[in-house]
This record gives C-alpha cells, structure tokens and sequence, in this order.
C-alpha cells in the first residue's frame, strides 16, 4: 500500500482492496439459505428485528472457510472493526464475542466503500442531532470534536443545524423500533469513521512513463525453461538445506533464541578452531557456499597453494574489491589488480585466455567500476569446473569432514523455569574500530597470503 | 565528504520552452532533465510515430501480451503441487514469541538484521531508529531524523553503519559509534535523493553502495562515499514499494514491486528491466528472492502471496486462503526455502509451505498491522514489527 491517493492518471485509487473481499463474505453471510439465521431482539422495551448472536457469527465462519475457532474469532473481529456487523447491547464497544451478545449486519449505505471518506459535514450533523435530542449525551471527545467542527466550520454552521433539525423532525415520524434501528446504525457508522483517535491522509502525486511495446517484445524472444525442471529443483534444494534449517529442524547444541544458551553461535564463529560438522558439509553444495563462509575461503586458498593456483583466488577477490569498493579509488585499485595479477610477468599472475585478456587490457585505459568483470567471471569458472571439485575429493576436506564436531543437544535445565543470564556481546562497530585503529584493511586478509612459486 | 552530485530542481526554467514553471524531474535515455508539466505532456504525445494514435499502440500492446502468455504457457506441465506431491508434509508447528522488543514511541515500519545474526536495526513513524541486540533486548544506539515515517532502515554488511529514509525523500548512512557521548547524527552522509519519499534501501556486498527504492517509480543505485549516483532504474509506472537483491554468484540482478502491481527483475551493470511479472490484482507491498536465486515471492494488497520462477518466467504459485481478507505487507523465507514467512494488514502472520502451497500455521501476538517480517541471516528466528509499536522475535 502508498501513501499516495491518486494514481497516475490522477484518478482516485481503489482504498484498501480488502474491502471489496470483505462486503462479498459480509452478503454470502446474509444468504437466506446458506447464510447466518437471523432473530428478533430484545433491546430493554423494543424488539429488534433480524440481529444474530456473537456464536451465530463465529461458527459460520468456522464451517465456511474451514478455520480454527481462535482464526474464526479473529476475522469476525475484523468485520466488527471495520463496520459491517456491530453490536447492540455495548455499540461502543466494537468486540466481537463468541456467546450470545446480539450483532445486526450494517445497512450497505453505511458501509465503508460506498462512503469514503466520511466528510466533517455529514459528523457535525450527527453530533449535533445528538446534542439537541437530549442534552449532555455527548461524551468526552464526542464533545471536542463537536467544539472544534464549530470552530473550522463556523461558516456552515446554520445549515447543520437546520438539518440536524429537520432529520430529526422527520425520524420522529417512523415507528420506534425503525427509528431505534437506524439510531443504531448511524451510531456504529460514526464509531468506526471517527474513533477517539483519527487516521491522517496524505495527499501526493507521481508521474512516471514507460514504453511496454519494447519491452514485450524482448521478452517474447526470451530462452524459457520448462516447469518441472524449475520446480523440481526446488524440491531438491529445499531437501538439502533442511537439516541446515533451525526453523524447520532446529539446531544443535541448541536454539539461542529458545534456550538462552549461545552456544551455537559460538561454536559456527568465523574464528572457532574446529567447524561443525554441518558447516562443513554445505561446503560442498556449491562453489558460493564455500566461499561465502569466511573459513571455507581460507581453507580453499591453502588447498590452492599447495596446488600453486592460490593466485585465482586472490585476484577474484581483489576484483570483488573493485566491484563493490569506494567509486573515488577505482583507478588506483585497478591498477594494482594489473600490476600484481595481469601485467606480463607480473608476480602472481593469473591465466586467462588471449581473448579476454585484450578486451580486459583495452578496457584498463579508461578503468571503471565493471572494467574487470570478463576476467573475473572466467577465474570464477575455471576454479569452480576446477579447483573446487578437485578439493571436495582432497584429503585436506576430507580430514576436516572428519575431525568436524557435532554438537550435543543441550540437555533441558534441572529448574526450567530459572532463566539464564543473557550476555551481551562485542558489538561489531567496536571489532572493526580497533582494527581500523591499527591501520588494518577492512576486507579480508587472505590477499595478505604470499604464494611461493617454484 | 564530497558535495551532492545529483538534485531535484523544483521551479525554474523548463530545458525545453525555458519558461519559468514548476518543474518535473524525468529521464530521457537516462539523463535527468527538467521540463514543465505541458511539456512533459506534449513528449509523451510525440512518442508516436506516423499513422499511430494511442488506440493503435494499445491494440498491439494487448496483442503481444496475449502472445506472451501463450508462450509462456507452452512450456508449463506441470504444477508445484502435483511435484511436492511426494514429499512428506510438515509435522505439528510451534513457534512462540521468544522477545518482544519495547521502545518505539510510534508505528515500526521497517527493520533488518545484522550479520552477527543477533542485532536489529528498526525504524519508526515517530522518527526514530534504533539498534537493538535483540538477544538481551538492549538499545544499543538511537537516531532520531529530521523526517517522520522513516519507512526503509538497513544494516550495513560489517555491522558499522545503518542506512535510513523516508518522507525527506533522502537515504542517509549513519556511522554507528559507541563514544556515548557522540551525537550520531553529526556524522551522518546524505547518499540518495529522490523526488518522493523512500520505500526501501539495502548495501549490497559491502558499505560503500546502496540501493535503494522510491515513490517516484525509480529505483537508484549510490556511492556512499560521494552520494554520487551510479545507475538509475526506470519502468514502472507507480511507486516502487520494495526491493531485493539477488543471492546469485554473480551478484547482479535484483528484483523490485510496486503499486503498478507488476514485478520487475533488473541488470545492475546496465539498469534494463530484464524481466517483468504482472499477475498480482493489487498493490506488491514486498519481494523477496528464494534463497538459490532461480524463484522469488511478492506479497501483495490482494492477500495472496505469490511464487515466480525466473527461468520458466511464470507464476508458479500461490499462496491464498478464504479467510485472508487483509493484504500481505512482508514476507520472507526460511533458511531451505521451504517455509514462507507472510505479516499481514489483519495483525496476523501467516507461515506457508512454499512447496505444497498450505498453510502450516497463523501466528497471533500483535495488536496491529505487521508491517515488516525478516529471518535472521542464520534462519534461527524471525523478527516482526508492527504498528503496534512493538518487535517481536519468534523461534
């Protein structure tokens, strides 16, 4: 939802779709077949015609949509909110309650679609109806809505009197269980469109244009995959991250957030002498998952300099550093990419195919922020076709997979009902502070590695 | 700190009469120009070529899109349902409020978590915007911006600095500093300026870029450090109401909603609109990626959320039930996926099986609208802010 009112043609938007949804429902439940069976209802001398009862409402709901009580409970609610339904014996009161309290369903000229915005005319003359049908009926805020209408107003002020007058001339002249009932609905009407605390509107207007035809066409030309390949990756990928879901599976040790115990944080920390077992198993579900995880990337890069190819990675991250870094010290970054990773003969250089290497080298005399981005994506597949297979079979992953810990479940407390002490932690703005204190880089140190070639 | 490099003229003369008028800003093949209104109108009217008025450009228009959907039919044989047929179904669900994180003085409109994966950031209509640990539910830094309705907030990646906006129609980056002494606001960057107010911001993979969404239709990209802006978004024809980005291995692409109800996908490097989904009937309040990349879900004003997968191109899902009358304002998924987390208008929060496309539970607690839902990045709970000036955290 906006805060804007008018769309982009200036006309006014559909307030609150939920609305149409609701005012459905509200005329399925008046059915006279299948809808809520309607009584008449004592209200202390007078009988009013065709009220329900709170339950009547709330099991209607339940065998309708097929929902809990508590569920049914709480939509009803919603239509008492709102409006549609209110309640004779307390109106000011907009609960429902699932017992025999009587309920009538609003007349659709009250209702709130066909009356947005209900206007300060229309309140000021219900209030002053009230005011002069009997004295001091008004109630606290009633009465400063009443004296501040009469104050912005003032200027209209004769005519709501006059129609205060004459509404009320004309409803003397219904029967009294009519009048009653109309009372009630302009009574339930008022209380839900002005409650003690009203809602604030906000006015503004956007104007946008865009060229649909194009687009359209380049999207009929669009290579598409069919449906159950797409979904039955999901099923796999939802299976192979489920026991890595705390949510769905929980976690061990234990949930923080349920136990207070934060173990489990402790033990998954980027700088923990021994990983978990798990961690170390979604190494192995793709080349991102390894190194998205800090000590995955610097298990990977000693795995790379034994095999005398840590040199990728270094430039891919250096190219990341690129990417994402400050815009005013590109130049100078790319630059040292070159010198380190590109230039012929450079220390640590890296292979990539002739082609690539000249559109990347034509590129450098006028570097920007995605200059680099061929290279890159090429030393990204060569280790991921590559290097990252030939580590997921190495000894070096296989001896960690093994030495991995899996934790044990936290056995429950002697005195569940003693809370643990909370304990607070480093916050990371501080971590980072110290470590720019001490001159050190803010991205990673594995760039820091020296790679020895023979 | 460099000056704004990017402004919003609002009255002065027109690049195109050089009248003195109030002025809008658009774009033309991506620069910024200021024209008057009727000036604005006339181009608008100029885009037709020969031979075209506007009722034969709409007949096309409907005839491609009926070819569209054609096509994408084509390749449709089966649904999500009939392929989760064979995995087992979820178990009895428990999930309690574990925190409730008290100090708002008005409605929460936004909040996001740290990577620590124990601090929030929140954000409140009354201005203020608060870091919380949300394990020991202290306050760790308060805010307070010039603006009321402070409706995107994000945690920046190394956990120093939060980004905010709203009715300024600004994003600002506020270097978080533990000095109790030190007014936050002093060291504040102005990075973004739009023309309407703010609906959504995020970092990408590190401090120093922000994007971020607006009521004016476009989405933008920044540099923190100069404010200067590096690439601009156009194609939708309403506000933008929310954004994500994508968790692919390259890193490009991120996807928007807005009150034009339609879905777009977009190419960072060059800011096309890459691909487009337009089945929701109302407003997408929210849009949030699967966590491999290949799917993402909206919530929406209709009460439905729904699944769109980006290599079929298609809506693959949804998730709708008859007693959910009031619009979905946030969702987000679980750590596999297989859970979507939905807050709703009706106080609610609802949990889905992505998969099979049920319900699994309704989550009661707040005493208002939930305005916003998000995971912690280790999946081990969920954060929801609401109207009623509380957070809650559910595990």
């Amino acid at each position: 939802m906006t805060i804007n009112t008018l769309s982009q043609d200036g006309v006014q938007r559909q307030q609150m779709p939920c609305l149409t949804k609701m005012e459905r429902m509200i005329i399925s439940m008046q059915d006279p077949d299948m809808g809520i069976k309607l009584r008449n209802q004592r209200l202390l001398i007078t009988v009013i015609p065709h009220a329900m009862t709170g339950l009547d409402i709330v099991e209607w709901l339940i065998k309708k949509c097929s929902i809990s009580d508590e569920e049914a409970l709480h939509v009803g609610q919603l239509f008492v909110k709102y409006g549609y339904i209110y309640p004779l014996k307390e109106p000011r009161n907009l609960i429902l309650k699932a017992d025999d309290s009587s309920y009538r369903f609003q007349t659709p000229y009250y209702w709130m679609s066909t009356r947005w915005p209900a206007s300060e005319l229309d309140y000021a003359i219900y209030l002053a109806k009230k005011n002069i049908r009997k004295q001091g009926e008004l109630i606290e805020y009633e009465k400063e809505c009443y004296n501040a209408l009469h104050k912005r107003i003032n200027h209209t002020w004769d005519f709501v009197v006059m129609q205060a007058r004459e509404q009320l001339r004309a409803s003397k002249q219904r029967r009294k269980g009519d009048r009653i009932v109309l009372e009630c609905q302009e009574q339930a009407y008022w209380l839900v469109n002005r409650p003690p605390v009203s809602p604030e509107h906000y006015k503004l207007t956007t104007l946008t244009k865009n060229t649909i035809i194009e687009h359209n066409r380049i999207s009929l030309a669009r290579n598409r995959v069919k449906s159950s390949i797409c979904l039955e990756s999901y099923v796999k990928y939802c299976e192979q991250y489920q026991p890595h879901d705390p949510i769905m599976q929980g976690c061990l040790p234990s949930n923080p957030w349920i136990t207070d115990d934060i173990m489990f944080w402790n033990m998954n920390s980027e700088t923990v002498a021994l990983p978990t077992k798990l961690r170390v198993e979604r190494w192995s579900f793709s080349f991102m998952e390894l190194l998205n995880d800090q000590m995955g990337r610097k298990e990977f890069l000693t795995y790379l300099e034994k095999e005398f190819s840590a040199e990728n990675l270094c430039f891919w991250q250096a190219c990341e550093d690129v990417r994402h870094g400050e815009t005013a010290k590109i130049p100078e970054k790319v630059d040292e990419v070159y010198k380190q990773f590109l230039a012929p003969g450079a220390s640590r250089w890296v292979n990539i195919d002739s082609k690539t290497m000249e559109k990347t080298l034509e590129g450098l005399k006028r570097p920007h922020r995605f200059v680099l981005d061929d290279a890159q994506m090429h030393i990204y597949f060569l280790m991921k076709k590559d290097s990252y297979p030939r580590y997921l079979k190495s000894e070096l992953y296989k001896n960690l997979l093994a030495r991995a810990i899996v934790p044990q479940e936290t056995k429950k407390s002697v005195f569940p009902f003693m809370r643990r002490q909370r304990h607070s932690s480093p916050s990371p703005a501080l971590a980072t502070q110290t470590a720019e204190d001490d001159g050190k880089a803010k991205y990673s140190n594995s760039n820091s590695g020296t790679a020895s070639r023979l | 700190m460099c000056d704004q490099t990017f402004l919003a003229i609002t009255f002065g003369p027109c690049d195109n009469c050089s009248q003195n008028k109030p002025l809008m800003n658009i774009y033309l093949k991506n620069e910024p120009i200021n024209y008057c209104s009727l000036c604005v109108e006339l181009m608008a009217c100029q885009g037709l070529a020969k031979g075209e008025t506007i009722h034969t450009l709409k007949a096309e228009s409907e005839t491609l899109k009926t070819k569209l959907e054609e096509e994408r039919a084509k390749l449709h044989d089966v649904e999500l349902h009939q392929v989760a047929e064979k995995i087992e179904a979820l178990g009895q669900f428990v999930m309690k409020t574990r925190r409730t994180l008290k100090g708002h003085g008005n409605k929460v409109l936004c909040v996001d978590w740290c990577r620590d994966k124990r601090r929030i950031v929140s954000s409140s209509q009354d201005g203020k915007v608060i870091v919380w640990d949300a394990y020991t539910t202290n306050k760790e830094h308060a805010v307070t911006m010039p603006c009321t309705w402070v409706m995107a907030c994000a945690y920046a990646p190394s956990g120093c600095a939060v980004a905010c906006g709203g009715l300024d129609n600004k994003c600002s980056v506020y270097p978080l500093s533990l000095d109790k002494n030190e007014n936050l606001a002093a060291k504040k960057k102005s990075v973004a300026m739009h023309t309407n107010y703010l609906s959504s911001c995020s970092f990408t993979n590190s401090d120093m870029q922000i994007l971020t969404s607006s009521g004016d239709g476009t989405c933008a990209l920044w540099d923190v450090e100069s404010g200067q802006l590096l690439q601009s978004f156009h194609g939708h024809s309403a506000d933008v109401l929310s954004l994500n980005l994508a968790p692919s291995e390259t890193g490009n692409t991120f996807v928007s909603g807005g009150c034009d109800k339609k879905a777009n996908v977009w190419d960072m490097r060059s800011g096309q609109n890459v691909q487009s989904f337009e089945t929701h009937e109302s407003d997408i309040n929210s849009v949030k990626y699967y966590p491999s990349g290949d799917a993402f879900a909206t919530g929406s004003d209709d009460a439905t959320c729904r699944l769109y997968d980006l290599r079929a191109d298609r809506e693959v899902a949804i998730y709708s039930k008859e007693s959910i009358i009031f619009g979905a304002s946030s969702v987000d998924f679980s750590l596999s996926g297989r859970l979507l987390f939905a807050g709703y208008n009706d106080y609610t929060i609802n949990v889905w099986d992505v998969l099979k496309g049920t319900r699994v539970a309704i989550l009661f607690g707040h005493e208002n609208r939930v305005s916003t839902v998000r995971v912690s990045p280790d999946g081990t709970a969920f954060c929801s802010g609401s109207w009623d000036n509380t957070l809650r955290i559910w595990a």
